[in-house]
C-alpha cells in the first residue's frame, strides 16, 4: 500500500535496465519500497541492475519480459500481480532508434514503433486491469517531449511516444474514480554519457525526483524540468515554416 | 440464519480517512441489520472486508482496496439503557455525540467524550474507557459477546477492526449533574515552563486537561483544564439552574462567561467536540486543529511513557525548530494519559500523548516524521495506528512489543484473514 505521501511499498519496473527506471527505484527504495520486480529481457545488464538494487536492501525479483512479445504479456505480468499487490507500475521501456538509419530501413522503424507504442499499449492495459482489480495503485508512463510536436530530427521515435502519450492520457481518464492513478511523465532530452548537452535537458535522477513528487501530489502530467511545459506550449503554436527552421 | 441480500445501493467508491490521503476503491456495503452484516461478511470477495464508521480517523484503517467495506452507520440504534446501573447498549454505528445527547436527560454520559466518532469506531481505534462488553461478529458470520478481561475483548479494543465486526457496545456511563464543564486556562512562556508545572506537585487536579504548544512564533504554551460542574456551582441566575440537564444551546458551544462549556460530546461544533481527549478514565479521540481545511493532511499522534519527559521535550523542540516542516501545523497538543491500554495493539501508554495535524503537501514532511518515529520508539513510545497513514512497517514490532500476540490471536480467530484493511496490508498485520 502507498502511504500518505504516495510512497509505494512495491514497484514493478517494466524495462528493468532503464536508467530513469532504476534511478526512480533507487529513490523509492530510500523511502518505503521493499519489493521490486524488474521486468526485462534477460541479460547481464538486467542481472547487474537487480544486484545493485538488492545492495540497497530491497527484495528484487526478475521477470522475463519482452515488449515485442505482446502475446506473453498477460501471462508474464499476471504472475507478478498473483504474488501480491503492486503499488506502482513504472512503464519505462522504450528505444530511441537511429533516425537516419531507420528512415531507410522501414523494418527497423517499425520495431521502434512496436516497442514504444504497441508493446507499451499491451503492457499498460494488462497492468491497468490488474491495478483496477486490486483497487489501488499508480501507473506511471514515461512519455517524451519528442511526442509533443513532430520534428525532423526524431519523428519516428517522437510519433511512437505521441501515440503512447495520448493512450496514457485516455487510460488515465478511463481509470479515474477507480482508485488507480495514471501519471504521464514527459522528460526533455535525458543527459547520458553519449549525448551532448541540450538546453532544458535533464538527468535520470531529476526525472526520478519529479516522479516521486508527482506520486505525492497524484499529478496527472509531469514535465521534467518543469519549465519545459511552457516551452513546449509555446512551440506548439509556432507556424510550421518557422518550426521547420528552428534548431530544436 | 436468514441472510438478507445486499441492498441495491452497495457501490464501488473511493474511500479515504479524514486526512484525505491515499484513496482506494472498495465495495461499500451499507447493512442495516446484524443479519445483513453477517451476509456481507460471508459473501466477501478474496480481498476481505473491514468495518467503517464515520471515517473520522485520519489513516487508512477503514479502507480496503479492492475488497468490501461495511459502512455501519446504518446500525445506530440504542438497544437498551439501565439507568440505575449506568449501563447502555448501543449498536456500533451510533455516534458518541448522539449518545451523549440522548443520555443527558438521565444524568448520564459516556466516559469517552467525543462527538463525531461511532461507538464501534472508537472501540476499534482503542478508546476503551467504560466499554464493558462487545458483540463481535467473526469471519464465520457468527456473533458472540466478549467481556472486559477476555483476550479477544482486549485485542478488539484498538484492534483496528481486524478481529471482527463490532455489532454493539455496552458502555458503563458516568453520572453528571449538569451539562457543563468549568474551564480554566493557564498561559506559559514556553513548553518547558508548562511541562515543569504539569509534572510538578501543583499540577492541575481536574479530570480533563490538555495543552497547546505554539510551534511557530514565540513558542508559547497554554494549559486548559476542566471539570464537570455540580449543580450547586452553577452561577446564580444561569439558565441551566432551571434545567441543568437540558442540552446546551448552540451558543454555549462557544465560551460563555464564567468559563462554562458544554460537556465533551455535547458541543455541536466540530472544533469544540472532542476537544478534551484525556479524561480520568483514559484517552479519548481528539479533534485536531487542522481537520476543517480542504486539503489532505497527516495526523501524527504518539505516546511517550511517563518518566521520559526529556524525550517529550526533545520532540517538542524538534517540532518547533526553525526548519521543521511541522511548523506548518501551527500547534501541537499534549495530554496526560493516566491509564495504559490493556490490549496488544492498545495505543495508550501511561504518561503523555502528543499530536498535531500537518498539511500533507509540506516538503520534507515524510522524512521528518520518520525521524520522529525513531525518537518515539527509542523513548519506549508508540504511534497511534488508527490515525497512522505512513509508519515504516519495520518499527511496528519495536513500538508494539506484543504484536506477535495480536498476530497469533488473529490467526486463531480469523485463519483466512477475512478482515483486512489497507492499514493491515501496509503494515503487514496480516499474513
Amino acid at each position: 500500500m502507498k502511504d500518505a505521501f504516495g510512497a509505494p511499498q512495491s514497484l514493478l519496473l517494466l524495462g528493468g535496465t532503464s536508467a530513469i527506471g532504476l534511478a526512480t527505484a533507487r529513490r523509492l527504495i530510500a523511502r518505503r519500497t521493499r519489493t521490486v520486480w524488474l521486468a526485462g529481457r534477460p541479460s547481464p545488464e538486467l542481472a547487474a541492475a537487480a544486484a545493485s538494487l538488492r545492495a540497497l536492501g530491497a527484495e528484487v525479483r526478475v521477470v522475463p519480459f519482452d515488449a515485442l512479445d505482446t502475446d506473453a504479456h498477460a501471462e508474464r505480468l499476471g504472475q507478478v500481480f498473483a504474488e501480491g499487490d503492486v503499488d506502482l507500475v513504472l512503464l519505462a521501456f522504450g528505444v530511441l532508434g537511429d533516425q537516419t538509419r531507420d528512415e531507410s530501413d522501414p523494418a527497423a522503424a517499425v520495431r521502434v514503433a512496436q516497442t514504444n507504442y504497441t508493446g507499451a499499449v499491451s503492457a499498460a492495459l494488462v497492468c491497468a486491469g490488474a491495478l483496477q482489480a486490486q483497487g489501488h495503485g499508480s501507473l506511471v508512463v514515461l512519455s517524451s517531449v519528442a511526442g509533443e510536436r513532430g520534428r525532423r530530427a526524431d519523428f519516428i521515435y517522437g510519433s511512437s511516444k505521441a501515440g503512447l502519450d495520448v493512450f496514457a492520457q485516455g487510460l488515465g481518464d478511463a481509470l479515474y474514480g477507480t482508485g488507480v492513478h495514471v501519471m504521464v511523465v514527459r522528460p526533455g532530452a535525458v543527459r547520458t554519457a553519449g549525448r551532448p548537452d541540450a538546453p532544458l535537458s535533464t538527468t535520470p535522477e531529476a526525472v526520478a525526483g519529479a516522479i516521486e513528487l508527482g506520486l505525492r501530489r497524484r499529478s496527472e502530467t509531469v514535465w521534467v524540468p518543469g519549465p519545459l511545459r511552457l516551452v513546449a506550449s509555446a512551440l506548439r503554436h509556432v507556424p510550421r515554416p518557422l518550426h521547420r527552421r528552428l534548431p530544436v | 440464519m436468514a441472510v438478507e441480500p445486499l441492498v441495491l445501493d452497495d457501490d464501488f467508491v473511493p474511500l479515504t480517512g479524514a486526512g484525505r490521503t491515499a484513496p482506494s476503491l472498495a465495495l461499500l456495503a451499507r447493512p442495516r441489520s446484524a443479519a445483513a452484516v453477517a451476509g456481507v461478511v460471508l459473501g466477501r470477495g478474496p480481498r476481505g472486508a473491514v468495518a467503517r464508521g464515520r471515517g473520522r480517523s485520519c489513516g487508512d484503517a477503514a479502507q480496503n482496496a479492492g475488497g468490501t467495506v461495511l459502512d455501519l452507520t446504518g446500525l445506530d440504534r440504542i438497544r437498551g439503557l439501565d439507568a440505575a446501573a449506568g449501563l447502555v447498549v448501543c449498536e456500533a454505528g451510533a455516534e458518541l455525540g448522539f449518545l451523549a445527547r440522548a443520555l443527558l436527560p438521565y444524568g448520564l454520559q459516556p466516559r469517552t467524550g467525543a462527538g463525531g466518532w461511532t461507538a464501534g469506531g472508537a472501540v476499534a481505534s482503542g478508546y476503551g474507557a467504560g466499554v464493558e462488553a462487545l458483540e463481535l461478529l467473526g469471519a464465520d458470520g457468527e456473533s458472540r459477546t466478549v467481556r472486559r478481561g477476555d483476550p479477544v475483548f482486549e485485542a478488539t479494543v484498538g484492534g483496528l477492526g481486524l478481529t471482527g465486526v463490532v455489532l454493539s457496545v455496552t458502555l458503563a456511563l458516568r453520572p453528571v449533574e449538569t451539562a457543563f464543564l468549568r474551564e480554566r486556562t493557564a498561559r506559559f512562556r514556553d513548553a518547558d515552563a508548562l511541562l515543569a508545572h504539569w509534572a510538578g506537585p501543583d499540577a492541575p487536579r481536574e479530570p480533563y486537561a490538555r495543552a497547546r504548544f505554539e510551534l511557530a512564533g514565540r513558542g508559547r504554551a497554554v494549559l486548559t483544564t476542566a471539570a464537570p460542574v455540580p449543580y450547586g456551582e452553577l452561577p446564580r441566575g444561569h439558565r441551566a439552574r432551571r434545567a441543568p440537564l437540558a442540552p446546551p444551546s448552540f451558543l454555549s458551544g462557544l465560551r460563555s462567561p464564567g468559563g462554562l462549556r458544554p460537556l465533551p460530546g455535547l458541543a455541536r461544533h466540530a472544533r469544540v467536540a472532542g476537544s478534551y481527549g484525556s479524561g480520568a478514565g483514559g484517552l479519548g479521540p481528539g479533534a485536531g486543529g487542522y481537520g476543517s481545511g480542504t486539503g489532505a493532511f497527516v495526523r501524527y499522534r504518539c505516546a511517550v511513557p511517563g518518566g521520559r519527559e526529556e524525550a517529550l521535550r526533545g520532540l517538542l523542540a524538534l517540532l518547533a525548530h526553525r526548519r521543521s516542516p511541522v511548523r506548518a501545523a501551527r500547534h501541537a497538543r499534549v495530554e496526560r494519559v493516566y491509564a495504559a491500554g490493556a490490549g496488544p495493539l492498545a495505543f495508550p501508554v501511561r504518561g503523555w500523548s502528543l499530536g498535531f495535524d500537518v498539511p500533507a503537501g509540506v516538503p520534507g514532511l515524510g522524512r521528518f516524521l520518520d525521524g520522529l518515529d525513531e525518537r518515539v520508539a527509542a523513548a519506549g513510545g508508540r504511534v497511534h495506528l488508527a490515525e497512522d497513514a505512513r509508519l515504516r512497517p519495520a518499527l511496528l514490532p519495536v513500538m508494539y512489543p506484543r504484536l506477535d500476540a495480536f498476530r497469533g490471536l488473529r490467526a486463531a480467530l480469523d485463519p483466512r484473514s477475512a478482515f483486512r484493511s489497507d492499514l493491515s496490508r501496509r503494515l503487514g498485520l496480516q499474513k
